[in-house]
């Protein structure tokens, strides 16, 4: 069926949309490289509108357990930027930051990361988060304040429930926007999803002169 | 013996010996009734606290509409309205979201009016596992109507 949200990509929109999320991702693996002194591959982003009970699928289940790095946009628009990362992949990350081979303890949970582990995760997504958003910012000429970057480590499921619940109240669907780095040597994959609440959806396609 | 999952937004209903499972409930919430004499059991995993306002829309996404509808079947399906009873689970805050608006919230409103709901359906609330900051995955053993609870980190608990 035919929901409103899937009407929103009708068109040129879905490549408008694509662009926007290769643009973002892409400053996202420059700032990573440049930190990890590595180099960093990018996919390009897909662009899906998909039912809300198969959300979690994405990220290898409902109960896998994902890290999750929120930043909510505020200001002409609305929404937020979730970056999942899969455990390995954050140990990855963290193993490149802090120049240690570190790996997730069995029956891996928030806990188990330190205070340094915890802080240079939430440090490297906050780079990761705020250099996707400001390539975003500078494209669209928009202004948007993200908020202090947010840290979970749960449920797949548990953490998507934020997608489906910001396009619960218009439609079946959510509309998101997937990007995918990859790093040469230790194949990492951060997985960024751009949620404009709907009615930013309009000014973030007004703002690139699409109608 | 089955395992019936249920997906978000959803509802499903079953018998003994079967399991009712949903998996990865954040802000979500589950609700689960149960009807040990006929050997009955429910689950619903609701997303939104209310429909109102909604004109066009999945009644299994709300509490409102969906516990009605569940109830519905339930008895239908040959439940006695007088021996059901009710758990609840989930409605975490999964980030506690400094300067973000109602969406995060979700939670807490969607675990409060499934609890009023079930009150004014006169359903008795046995037991109930919400709030806090960790998703949870929920099994309903229709059998003995024990909910299984796991988290990440939080342990597992029967309620």
């Amino acid at each position: 069926m035919a929901d409103r949200v899937s009407q929103a990509l009708s068109g040129d929109r879905e490549d408008v949309f694509r662009e926007l999320g290769s643009i973002g991702a892409g400053n996202a693996a420059t700032a990573l490289a440049g930190m990890l002194g590595k180099r960093i591959n990018m996919n390009v982003p897909e662009v899906s509108i998909i039912p809300f009970n198969e959300v979690p699928n994405i990220m290898g289940g409902a109960d896998n357990i994902v890290v999750g790095v929120l930043v909510n946009m505020r200001g002409q628009m609305n929404g937020y930027v979730l970056l999942l990362l899969g455990i390995d992949d954050a140990y990855s990350l963290l193993s490149a930051a802090l120049q240690e081979k570190k790996t997730p303890p069995e029956n891996f949970y928030i806990g188990s990361l330190s205070e340094l582990e915890s802080s240079a995760l939430v440090e490297i997504s906050n780079i990761l988060v705020g250099s996707y958003l400001s390539a975003i910012i500078t494209i669209t000429n928009l202004s948007i304040k993200p908020s202090v970057p947010e840290i979970a480590v749960d449920m797949a499921g548990a953490i998507l429930n934020i997608v489906a619940v910001s396009y619960g109240h218009i439609g079946d669907s959510v509309l998101f926007l997937k990007t995918q780095f990859t790093s040469e040597d230790s194949d990492m994959t951060g997985n960024f999803f751009l949620i404009p609440d709907f009615s930013s959806y309009k000014i973030l396609m007004a703002s690139l002169g699409i109608s | 013996m089955a395992t019936v999952l249920v997906g978000m937004a959803d509802w499903k209903i079953s018998r003994s010996p079967d399991i009712l499972t949903t998996l990865g409930l954040g802000s979500c919430v589950g609700v689960t009734l149960w009807d040990k004499s006929r050997g009955i059991g429910g689950l619903a995993h609701i997303m939104l606290p209310s429909s109102e306002g909604y004109t066009q829309h999945n009644r299994m996404k709300f509490a409102d509409t969906a516990l009605k509808d569940m109830l519905e079947t339930i008895l239908r399906t040959g439940a006695s309205r007088a021996n059901l009873v009710a758990k609840i689970a989930g409605g975490a805050h999964m980030f506690s979201g400094s300067g973000a608006g109602n969406v995060l919230k979700v939670g807490e409103r969607n675990a409060e009016n499934c609890k009023r709901i079930l009150g004014e359906m006169k359903i008795p609330l046995l037991a109930n596992d919400t709030g806090g900051t960790h998703g949870r995955t929920i099994e309903l053993n229709i059998v003995n109507g024990q909910l299984k609870i796991k988290t990440v980190g939080f342990g597992e608990k029967f309620i």
